[in-house]
């Protein structure tokens, strides 16, 4: 938030001594400032790329200076999701599950190749390729893994995505609009199974039966 | 005068090779493995369980390494190798090797009620490969979850974005475009059904049984009505160190049983591992130990040489130990700092060793391009030679402050600290307890082995590089538990910098590349012939082995094993937390040091 000096004019009598203490700005303003300023992260590492996370939040990176050092336990007290490492299909339902716990309003950022897109580890039959067929990202942070520098970086882009938002037409505040809602925590059957492409694996299974008959 | 009634009588040792001679006299029915370039011990599942008797009561082999399926699709066989060592003795494993049908009827009678180190390796042998244990105490899968279908590791098994058999893939970028596997899959993801199965509802109760197992029925004292409660612990939790799970069942605060969940962090390492070309897999070795890449780099190429037969320059071996060594002490202050941050010791202590530990990570990235992850061991050598600057300073004044002033510096900040404090010495001294036959018997590795008494190291055991030109000690502790290990740690890291200290006189003397001078390492790299190896090293967390076996002129492994030192030093955790309380158990699973990335591979 760029802060604008200026001499109050107005009816309100305001002392003396505090004239130069008062600010005036948005509600808009002052309250994505304040958000932005204070994200608190999950403590939530997934591999490689949360040594790193963690080394951001010591101290020669120092991520206290963006009013992030507050890593929360759980979900319950965080507005920020750092997806920090490689996503299997054995921890992808603890994930979504967590981030149903966590309240609006949440950011979710994605950091590394493997959460990005699977990464190194794309092909393989245990891993997922990217959390974003789950959740809904907001930052993307490539590398493998993302320096401190990359990772802090990426926080600033959040922060100014943050700052960009409208108190009027964020999802959260709408009295019917449409929330980022409750993602539908995926099972595990035979293979990793997404409730909500329940349709399509039924379509295919038939699909495959026909081909079967009919040969 | 004092007697000494039984003086121990004069043991002579069995070397490997007359071991070997030793079960060929005694077990007829055992046969040299026949394929080229293999050494083993072929013998019938039948024999299995007294040639391992004897091979462990009678000729002193008392550690069994590692335990590896392995699918022969050409002959329809699976094979399970053992590796087998003498503690006492040192050098090399005897190998022995059973093959079975490829049909399920097939088993191999379980090593798991003489060496409890088999335990975890034998039932991911089974998840892997459908490998059955007969006599395993509880074989269920252990990096994929009970309802998965198939046996991922078999060659026939395919993948849902599956392409080839050998990388590098001719078909992403057809034409020149590039083709995202996504798009391609019906569902858009990286998952693959049986044929014809549809979701029913809710079948998929993954927690049920695990919960089931472990639930302790009510206390038995009459009259008094006490339950136990089951716990989970993870795998998002904040001290378990990453993805790991714990299942504990708590009478009051004690623990009565644990299960550990791994898997969570499974990357189909060893799958992928075997379609890539040999230089393909040192990045993925990286990330198996991500706190200590060139040690796992050290490693794995140390296996592809003996393959390939290729020679190291001199320089490169002393780069080389120098890193390993470098890597050894980081990670013994990350593996320190969390330690002590388990026990309640929040975060200074920790951040304090970060201090240190940012200086060697900038080393290594002015050396190879990459704090973490290096990439920087080649065939033959090392990828390039050391940069003359780092952080500005000259090389050699750099790596001189470090390992002579600042290192040393920040330990003893870190000993004035917690070296002597009463409640550091109060949560270690006396918990976790593992006795010396244990830990020999339950595989344990490294630090693990060294607490429980055991001088066993793989650097003096079976030396590889140049370890047998360097004086050094290895620090043993008898005593068995936190702080033993705590010790052992923090020994090794002293130890670790005499090292380098020795290392830095070499490197300064040595002149020349630290590669093979032919120029550029060839992307396709061809196997001259078929065979087989089992290469370790002493890794800061164990013994990390690669069992590597390749066909003749091939330009990727045939089977790519991980013996992960993290993996195997789980085993007794349920042992030694039994009885503590649940803070305690933090502490124990903190004293383990494991990182998952090598846990699940
Ligand atoms: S992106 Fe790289 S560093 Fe990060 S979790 Fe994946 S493999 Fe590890």
């Amino acid at each position: 938030m760029t802060a604008t000096t200026r001499t109050l004019e107005s009816d309100i009598a305001i002392p003396d001594d505090v004239k130069e203490n008062v600010f005036i700005t948005s509600v808009n303003g002052i309250y994505n400032w304040a958000r932005s300023n204070s994200m608190w992260p999950m403590v939530f590492g997934l591999a490689c790329c949360a040594i790193e996370m963690i080394c951001t939040a010591s101290s020669r990176y120092d991520l206290a200076r963006f009013g992030m050092e507050v890593f929360r336990a759980t979900p319950r007290q965080s507005d920020l999701m750092i997806v920090s490492g490689t996503v299997t299909k054995k921890m992808v339902p603890t994930i979504v599950r967590l981030y149903n716990q966590m309240p609006e309003p949440r950011y979710v950022l994605s950091m590394g190749a493997c959460a990005n897109g699977g990464g190194p580890f794309k092909e393989g039959y245990a891993v997922v390729d990217g959390i974003d067929k789950f959740l809904p990202v907001d930052v993307y942070v490539p590398g493998c893994p993302p320096t401190p520098q990359a990772l802090i970086f990426g926080l600033m882009t959040l922060q100014e995505k943050i700052r960009a938002q409208s108190i009027t037409s964020v999802p959260w505040y709408q009295k019917d609009g449409e929330l980022t809602g409750i993602v539908p925590i995926p099972v595990l059957g035979p293979d990793l199974v997404d409730l909500r492409q329940v349709d399509v694996i039924k379509d295919e299974a038939n699909k495959t039966k026909l081909v079967t008959t009919e040969a | 005068m004092v007697e000494i009634l039984d003086a121990p009588e004069e043991q002579t040792l069995t070397t490997p090779d007359e071991a070997i001679a030793a079960l060929k006299t005694q077990f007829p029915g055992i046969t040299d493995d026949p394929r080229d370039g293999h050494e083993a011990l072929m013998v019938d599942s039948a024999d299995l369980l007294s040639v391992a008797a004897a091979l462990k009561n009678d000729l002193g082999f008392e550690y069994l390494s590692s335990v590896t399926g392995v699918d022969l699709i050409k002959d329809d066989k699976l094979e399970v190798v053992y590796h087998v060592y003498s503690i006492e003795a040192g050098g090399g494993p005897v190998t022995l090797k059973v093959q079975v049908p490829r049909d399920d009827s097939a088993s191999v009678p379980s090593l798991t009620p003489m060496w409890r180190g088999a335990d975890f390796q034998e039932r991911e042998a089974w998840d892997l490969y459908g490998i059955k244990f007969d006599g395993h105490p509880d074989l269920r899968r252990i990096l994929m979850w009970e309802e998965f279908v198939g046996h991922p590791m078999r060659k026939d098994w395919k993948e849902a974005f599956y392409e080839e058999d050998h990388k590098p893939f001719g078909s992403r970028w057809p034409g020149g475009d590039v083709v995202r596997m996504e798009e391609l899959n019906p569902f858009g993801k990286n998952v693959r059904y049986p044929d014809g199965w549809t979701p029913t509802g809710n079948e998929y109760d993954v927690e049920t049984n695990m919960y089931g197992m472990i639930q302790k029925a009510s206390d038995e004292i009459p009259g008094l009505k006490t339950d136990k409660v089951t716990v989970n612990i993870g795998p998002q939790h904040p001290s378990t160190h990453g993805v790991f799970r714990m299942v504990v069942t708590l009478d009051g605060e004690t623990v009565v049983a644990l299960k550990p969940v791994m898997g969570y962090l499974h990357r189909n390492h060893e799958k992928i591992g075997e379609r890539n070309t040999f230089i393909q897999n040192i990045p993925y070795t990286d990330r198996l130990d991500y706190l200590s890449s060139m040690c796992n780099n050290h490693s794995y190429v140390m296996a592809i040489e003996k393959l390939l037969g290729t020679p190291v320059p001199e320089r490169a071996e002393w780069i080389r130990i120098l890193m390993a060594e470098l890597t050894r002490i980081v990670n013994h202050a990350w593996a320190l700092g969390f330690f002590i941050n388990d026990i309640g010791a929040l975060q200074t202590p920790m951040l304090m060793l970060y201090i240190e530990r940012e200086l060697v990570l900038d080393f290594f990235e002015a050396v190879s391009g990459a704090r973490m992850m290096c990439n920087y061991m080649r065939f033959g050598g090392v990828a390039y030679d050391l940069p003359e600057h780092v952080r500005g300073q000259e090389i050699y004044s750099f790596l001189d402050t470090l390992v002579n002033e600042r290192i040393p510096a920040g330990m003893d900040d870190f000993l004035a600290l917690i070296d002597k404090n009463e409640i550091a010495n109060a949560r270690m001294r006396g918990v976790g307890i593992l006795s010396r036959e244990d830990a020999i018997n339950t595989s344990m590795a490294g630090p693990m082995l060294r607490a429980s008494g055991v001088n066993y190291d793989v650097r003096r055991a079976e030396p590889y590089s140049y370890y047998d030109q360097l004086d050094f000690d290895i620090p043993v502790y008898s005593e068995g538990d936190l702080w033993a290990r705590y010790k052992v740690r923090i020994d090794e890291i002293y130890e670790s910098l005499k090292i380098c200290r020795q290392v830095l006189g070499y490197l300064k003397a040595t002149k020349g590349a630290p590669y093979q001078p032919e120029g550029k390492q060839q992307y396709n790299i061809r196997a001259p012939k078929a065979g087989d190896v089992y290469s370790r090293a002493e890794n800061p967390k164990g013994e990390l082995g690669f069992y590597c076996k390749v066909n003749a002129k091939a330009t990727n492994l045939d089977r790519y094993h991980i013996r992960a030192p993290s993996f195997i030093n789980l085993t007794t955790l349920e042992q030694m937390s039994i009885g503590h309380k649940v803070a305690d158990l933090v502490a124990v699973l903190g004293s383990i040091d494991i990182v998952l990335g090598e846990v699940d591979r």
